[in-house]
């Protein structure tokens, strides 16, 4: 009998963790979105943030958005060019990047770049109990250390894909119109006329998106650390939440980003 | 003072770049102008735009004048009513001709305006009266079928 039974126990130890795990997330993001009535704002905290998630991620975006818009460009031009369709490398270039890659790619980047840190950051803080200790001195851990986080990652977010693409743009302008001559005025024009101002809403509001999830769980797993299933602290801890964290904002992204597409096409 | 400051800066280059970018993806691809080029709008009654979308094309000469802003069915006559925004330097007789066309064979629709020779110019809110619909190769070859078999 117990043999039989052991499996659905453990199924049922499994989703009532899950579930409470995702319960504890919840109530995380709801009490820090409430940060947002707390004022004064600590500009100070959100300006190190900033620096940390968006100042120093612009060298490897731009680089990353070069490469990426120069192999889209490329592999379109082999297909195009079977087609007699040269003229249109600009439009696929610019509607790939604005409305798919340059979102979900700088997503990715951010939570390996960032994310994975910022994770890694406050789950030490939690294993240090420095956490308990601001909380001793009666300073709200929520106002000090997760929402400056937030305001950084949903200000980052946004622009480092809008410098993803430009530098994606040019990328795939430096393969078709110096590499495989390509009229300019053709690269510019087909990207003009393909991608609107709705492709450019869709990349924005999935780069919002994304930048929620990613701060959201980033932060949360590491504040939340010490509740977590196993109960193992430590370094070894650490080290968990944070390939939990870099995993979990990984794929809610992907999800995210077809839900996203699916809504607003 | 210079660590604070250097934080300042790194973050304001950042912002600057990142809105930069922004604004310039929404210029160049967005169609946003910032200085709103002015247009004048000319509506056209199709008996069919099957295949027209708005941001269409409007070609006069080959070259492109304006785009396509709105299509809407009468609701009495059930033709279809183009609205189409144009560059004002462009003064079009009042027997000017709207067609809708196909760039190439499986190519995007837009509309193409052969100017007129009247003395009279449509001003902006008028109807362009001359229209021919979208040609749908589907009827054409129907249509081709259907007689030829009959008149054998």
């Amino acid at each position: 009998m117990i043999g039989l039974r052991s499996p659905l126990i453990s199924l049922g130890r499994t989703s009532i963790s899950a579930l409470e795990e995702l319960g504890r997330m919840g109530i995380f993001f709801t009490v820090a979105v409430r940060q947002v009535f707390a004022r004064p704002w600590e500009l100070g905290l959100i300006l190190q943030q900033l620096r940390f998630v968006g100042a120093r991620s612009v060298i490897v975006i731009a680089v990353a958005g070069a490469f990426v818009g120069m192999v889209v460009a490329l592999q379109f031009y082999d297909v195009l060019v079977r087609f007699g369709s040269v003229s249109l490398l600009g439009s696929a270039v610019g509607w790939s990047l604005v409305r798919e890659l340059g979102p979900v790619i700088t997503a990715l980047i951010v939570i390996g770049r960032a994310g994975s840190a910022t994770c890694a950051e406050i789950g030490i803080m939690r294993t240090d109990n420095q956490i308990d200790a601001l909380e001793c001195m009666a300073i709200d851990p929520y106002r000090y250390l997760i929402f400056p986080r937030f305001v950084a990652f949903l200000i980052a977010v946004p622009l480092l894909t809008a410098v993803f693409n430009v530098v994606g743009i040019f990328g795939g302008w430096f393969v078709s119109v110096a590499v495989f001559k390509v009229s300019q005025g053709a690269y510019f024009q087909s990207m003009a006329d393909t991608v609107l101002l709705n492709d450019l809403a869709m990349g924005v509001s999935k780069s919002l998106v994304f930048s929620v999830l990613i701060v959201w769980i980033c932060t949360g797993k590491g504040f939340l650390m010490n509740l977590n299933k196993g109960m193992v602290f430590g370094a070894e801890g650490v080290s968990r939440a944070t390939t939990d964290a870099v995993v979990a904002a990984s794929i809610s992204v992907l999800f995210a980003d077809y839900i996203v597409s699916a809504l607003m096409l | 003072m210079t660590e604070k400051s250097s934080l300042e800066i790194s973050v304001g280059l950042f912002m600057v770049i990142g809105l930069l970018s922004l604004t310039y993806l929404a210029v160049k691809l967005g169609d946003i102008g910032v200085f709103a080029d002015d247009t004048y709008s000319l509506n056209a009654r199709f008996v069919s735009s099957s295949g027209l979308t708005e941001g269409a094309f409007v070609e006069v000469g080959g070259v492109r004048v304006g785009t396509v802003q709105d299509i809407k069915v009468d609701y009495e006559s059930y033709e279809s009513i183009v609205e189409m925004s144009l560059d004002p330097n462009i003064k079009l007789q009042d027997d000017a001709i709207a067609s809708i066309r196909t760039s190439g064979i499986i190519g995007d629709k837009f509309v193409k305006i052969a100017p007129g020779g009247s003395e009279l110019y449509l001003e902006a809110g008028d109807e362009i009266l001359e229209t021919e619909s979208s040609i749908s190769i589907e009827e054409l070859i129907s249509k081709y079928i259907f007689e030829s078999g009959d008149t054998d």
